[in-house]
């Protein structure tokens, strides 16, 4: 497994990982935890010319509460977010699902960043970020720009960012009564299907719902059909099953490979809603 | 002489020693193939075919041999000069002159007719992976680079991929000579097959399911895995033109088997090659055979007049190392209501890949050797067709032959079983073969050396609390859980084996030597890459020579070290080596209690071996150090009459039979009746090895080989698309199981010592893969039966289970 021949770049700053992308004309690219970047290059599916890496930059790192909202430095492992004591009390879901992640090793070494900004259609973090409508913090050579998440992922390993531009930072609200279920696919441990829910429920009723969708199609989206029939309504297992009953139906790729079909697959996304929404509501 | 506290050296044979291996393994500090470095060495890299059938147009190799630091690149025709070849092979004028004709086609080591292979495909490629040209450069990474320089045209042809088209001639012959893609056409065994003349009777065959009141039919695939060595392939070669003689690093399993292929390939004389197999991380069988890699790193040492390295990828081991198993079974069991069995037919269908390799053909011939299993079957017809398909080639695979054979019928007796609505371990019960009938010989010819089949079963019944374990799975099926419960028996042939069984010679070789200072140098020609050897033998020589295991070394791997030996695989480390190293050592000891009497004016016969000291039974204290005496062989003055100098004794042994070691496993499965996801809850296992070494090993043994047969009924299956692409070309794709896939293993033993060796061991390095496989697969179809399924082909996906559950059809 040996790659084309690369430069290789420690940025110290946000500032100078810009810098370094823009002279490099396209050819560079970041370098974060290497765990999707890596076995691309070792394929040879992917072959840049130079690797900057932004794993050293202070600024990127960390979870942090502020002004009532939760921030997260791109360069923060998938086993921090796992084992971060503020998330567990704030943003619980965040927790769960950066645990149900690969194993250790991936863990310990792939970040929120490069998860995001590669968008794998089998990740589980955009799927979260989807749902709890997290804010996605860029930093590009004209300064800062802030997308909902749900616009960021586009498509198959697209998204709303610049080939100059850093993602530096997600923001959300503390959220409470949201959950991850995710079917694993038993060789990489990605997402067949990974759902979350994540709702705002007051004196009983529903007074808000996203549920958003991964591994099922080219990207994360929401489940707009499912997020309808929860609204306003008490929830209940037969508002929850009701609406998990339409899940994915809106969905007009879905995927289809030897660990599932298209039918499998479409039917595990009405399965996992369930089960996110069961979960997110039982969460006292 | 002062008489020193001396320790008290507890006896080790049968301790729970821990592995002498581990620590340098664990830290880093092991020598293996790709950490050897020897000055001016190039570094090979593969052109490979990225068609899975295809006649070869036309290779560019001017690129990739202009980029800098690229020696040379080969193709085929080039490397076994043949017509059309660009480069002529004696560049240099010295390897064409030695060897006339460029490399011959590969040699096989079974007696069965083959298509020529040749280490680099000449003009067809037969299977993705399959070789096309090698670089040769300067580092790896210009090899790499100049690989992706090389253009090949292919006329692509179509691919043959399943195995029972293939057999139609369809879509297309592979091989010239081979009509029907068939590579053997038809091998009966059994009842009215005589072995000789291969005259077939069929009566008493036909009598059976005449006669019987049952009759059980399925069809079945034991499919297609891959091995999967921690460590890939590697290999060093090293031809040194002034002394004329190449030394040849590999990660191969049988470093005297290389040896002697190598040089029949180079035209060299045995004498003249030296193969080391250093640390190998791991062979499952993959590193027995002699590859092509192998064959092309001497042949370019000696061309280019430099040593050369190749190590393997993990995307190259997935498609140009061996992948095992895939074999069809038709099966059919006769029997009468009471759960007796009449009679059974195996009707095979080998799906064996794009070429012959070193035992390919052999492989499945053991599933028919093995098809009586531990049953007492009156009239077994078995009939095997092997076939040529655009795939990987097979062979060896942890288990080998005998896993198939297993899986067929232990999934054959509990189809019997559900039919006769009999617990299925009554019916097993009642079909065994009695342990009053050992040796046994069975319906195709094998003759099991001992065997306590009913011992075995009640204490795994006894283990996994079968009443209650059967009242557990009824208690959470009225949850409404999906809840099976699996088992199943297996004897496997292992110990391999007298010389008549194998064309190597199926003996094993062993050296002991103990030097001036009493310390104890050992040789084996076992080739452990895992098994713990140095321990085990180790442990058998501390006691028998009453010194302490530190003192010993247990040397292997290294044919300029080891004089002779054949090598690891068929679980025959232990029954072969370990009796041959015993025999060696009791050559050594005898000769030093000759000189020990000398210097203590003792009867030899007398003298005990304990606690670093030679004495006469029942006097301790007056007896000399192990060291002394050591030292006076050396510096025998006066040398005892009719005494050589010196203490260093070799054995070669070889075994009258093979053994046959047998357990049971027993598993309780669930599977999520809302997305088909199976989960293992329990798992219990009984094996019988006969005595036991080491304790510790054999469960580590048996972990190792439950871990890759429980993987092979739930995780693992190399996939090929319609056009012959590999699907599962990484881990991404390939699912091995993981820790967490796992209960906690309980594990129990039965000791039935075999009588074909001295030592009563049996072997236990494949054992675990026999029995693991169908008793989940067993389970997995009972815990569907409520939806009236009898059978489901591994491995148990997630969809598959979904679709059986939800009556979606197939996908
Ligand atoms: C065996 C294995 C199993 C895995 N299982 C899972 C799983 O179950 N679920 C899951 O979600 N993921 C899984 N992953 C992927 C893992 O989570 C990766 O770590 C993650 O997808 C990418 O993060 P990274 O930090 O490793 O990014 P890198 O590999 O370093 O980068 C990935 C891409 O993102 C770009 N990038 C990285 N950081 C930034 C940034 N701050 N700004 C802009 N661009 C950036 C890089 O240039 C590159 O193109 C698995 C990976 C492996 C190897």
């Amino acid at each position: 497994m040996i790659p084309t021949k690369f430069a290789y770049r420690r940025a110290a700053s946000i500032d100078e990982a810009i810098r370094l992308l823009q002279e490099s004309g396209g050819e560079a690219k970041l370098l974060a935890g290497g765990h999707s970047l890596i076995p691309l290059m070792k394929l040879r599916l992917s072959e840049p010319a130079l690797l900057i890496d932004i794993g050293r930059i202070p600024d990127l790192r960390g979870i942090r509460e502020r002004d009532g909202l939760i921030e997260i430095g791109a360069t923060t492992t998938h086993h921090e977010l796992a084992t971060s004591e503020l998330l567990r009390r704030l943003a619980p879901v965040v927790s769960e699902a950066a645990a149900e992640i690969g194993d250790p090793q991936v863990r310990h070494r792939g970040t929120i960043g490069g998860s995001l900004a590669h968008a794998d259609p089998a990740a589980d973090l955009p799927a979260v970020m989807v749902a709890i409508d997290a804010e996605i913090h860029l930093k590009g050579p004209n300064g800062w720009r802030t997308v909902p998440a749900e616009s960021f992922f586009q498509d198959l390993f697209t998204v709303d960012m610049q080939p100059d531009e850093v993602l530096a930072a997600v923001k959300f609200r503390p959220v409470w009564h949201a959950a991850y279920a995710k079917l694993h696919q038993r060789a990489s441990h990605y997402a067949i299907v990974g759902v979350c829910a994540a709702l705002a429920i007051e004196n009983g009723t529903i007074r808000s719902a996203r549920v958003a969708v991964t591994g099922a199609s080219t990207h994360a989206q929401r489940l707009p059909n499912v997020e309808e029939r929860l609204v306003g309504r008490q929830p209940t297992q037969a508002v929850i099953d009701e609406a998990a009953s339409v899940a994915g139906d809106t969905l007009e790729d879905v995927n289809s490979d030897i660990h599932a079909s298209e039918e499998y697959r479409r039917a595990m996304v009405k399965v996992f809603t369930r089960r996110a929404l069961e979960r997110a509501v039982a969460r006292a | 002489m002062t008489t020193m506290e001396r320790p008290v050296l507890p006896k080790l044979i049968g301790a729970r020693v821990k592995r002498r291996e581990d620590p340098r393994l664990i830290r880093g500090r092991a020598t293996y193939v790709d950490d050897i470095k020897l000055p001016g060495m190039l570094h090979l890299a593969f052109k490979r075919s990225d068609v899975a059938h295809g006649r070869i147009k036309r290779i560019d190799t001017s690129a990739a041999e202009a980029m800098p630091g690229v020696v040379a690149v080969f193709t085929g025709k080039d490397l076994m000069a043949l017509p059309g070849a660009t480069r002529p092979v004696g560049a240099r004028g010295t390897y064409a002159a030695k060897i006339g004709a460029g490399l011959p086609p590969m040699p096989i080591g079974t007696p069965f007719p083959s298509p020529d292979h040749y280490a680099i495909a000449p003009e067809v490629v037969r299977y993705v992976g399959e070789p096309v040209a090698v670089v040769a450069a300067e580092d790896r990474y210009v090899a790499r680079d100049a690989v992706d320089a090389i253009v090949v045209e292919y006329e692509e042809l179509p691919a043959v991929v399943d195995p029972e088209l293939a057999m139609q001639g369809q879509p297309t012959v592979i091989h010239e000579g081979f009509p029907n893609n068939l590579a053997l056409p038809y091998v009966p065994m059994g009842t009215g097959v005589d072995p000789a003349t291969g005259q077939v009777d069929n009566s008493a065959i036909d009598r059976a399911f005449a006669e019987a009141e049952v009759v059980i039919s399925q069809r079945m695939v034991n499919h297609r895995v891959a091995p999967n060595a921690m460590e890939p392939r590697g290999v060093v070669a090293h031809w040194d033109a002034g002394k004329e003689f190449l030394t040849i690093w590999s990660a191969t399993q049988n470093p005297h088997i290389l040896k002697s292929m190598v040089a029949a390939v180079l035209g060299l004389g045995e004498h003249q090659v030296r193969a080391i197999a250093p640390e190998v991380g791991g062979g499952f069988g993959c590193k027995i055979n002699i590859y092509g890699e192998e064959y092309v790193a001497a042949a370019l040492s000696r061309i280019l007049e430099r040593p050369v390295k190749w190590i393997e990828d993990r995307s190259e081991a997935f498609m140009a190392t061996i992948h095992g198993r895939d074999l069809i079974c038709y099966l059919d069991i006769a029997a009468r209501r009471d759960g007796r069995i009449l009679g059974v037919k195996m009707k095979l269908i080998a799906d064996i890949g794009a070429y012959n390799m070193l035992l390919t053909a052999a492989i499945p011939t053991l599933t028919m050797l093995m098809a009586s299993g531990t049953y007492d079957i009156p009239a077994i017809r078995c009939e095997l067709t092997e076939v040529f398909t655009n795939k990987t080639p097979t062979d060896a695979y942890r288990g080998a032959g005998r896993p198939e054979a297993t899986y067929f019928l232990e999934r054959g007796m509990d189809m019997l079983a559900r039919e006769l609505g009999l617990d299925p371990a009554e019916v097993r019960r009642r079909n065994f073969i009695p342990k009053e009938k050992f040796p046994y010989t069975t319906q195709t010819g094998a003759v099991y050396d001992s065997g306590d089949y009913e011992k075995a079963l009640d204490r795994v019944l006894q283990l996994a609390k079968w009443d209650e374990l059967i009242a557990e799975r009824d208690r959470l099926r009225a949850e409404g859980r999906l809840v099976g419960v699996g088992l199943a028996f297996y004897v496997e042939v292992c110990g391999l084996g007298p010389s008549s069984s194998l064309p190597t010679g199926g003996w094993e070789h062993a050296s002991v030597t103990v030097e001036r200072d009493g310390r104890i140098r050992a040789t084996t020609g076992a080739s452990p890459h895992g098994q713990g050897n140095e321990t085990t033998f180790a442990q058998m020589l501390a006691d028998l020579f009453g010194v302490p295991i530190e003192h010993i070394t247990i040397e292997h791997g290294d044919t300029g070290v080891v004089r002779q030996g054949i090598g690891t695989f068929g679980s025959r480390s232990q029954a072969v080596g370990g009796t041959a190293l015993m025999m060696a050592g009791e050559k050594v000891r005898k000769k030093m209690a000759k000189f020990a009497a000398a210097l203590m004016d003792a009867n030899e016969e007398d003298l005990v071996f304990e606690n670093g000291m030679i004495y006469v039974k029942g006097s301790p204290s007056t007896g000399k150090s192990f060291a002394e005496v050591a030292r006076y062989a050396y510096v025998p003055v006066p040398l005892p009459p009719g005494l050589e100098p010196g203490l260093s004794e070799e054995a070669f042994f070889e075994p009258p039979n093979n053994t046959y070691p047998f357990g049971a496993h027993i598993c309780m499965l669930e599977i999520d009746r809302e997305t088909g996801e199976p989960r293992l809850l329990k798992f219990f296992a009984v094996d019988d090895c006969g005595n036991v070494i080491n304790p510790l090993i054999v469960e580590g043994q048996v972990h190792g080989g439950l871990a890759q047969g429980i993987g092979q009924a739930m995780f693992e299956e190399v996939v090929y698309g319609p056009d012959g692409q590999l699907l599962t070309g990484s881990f991404m794709d390939y699912a091995l199981p993981r820790a967490t896939d796992f209960p906690w293993f309980e594990l129990d033993r039965t000791v039935t010592p075999t009588p074909v060796n001295p030592l009563g061991a049996k072997g236990v390095g494949e054992a675990g893969t026999l029995g693991s496989t169908p008793a989940v697969v067993n389970a997995a179809v009972d815990a569907l039966s409520e939806f009236g399924v009898k059978h489901i082909d591994m491995p148990l996906r997630p969809e598959k289970l979904w679709r059986i559950i939800h009556g979606r059809g197939q996908a």
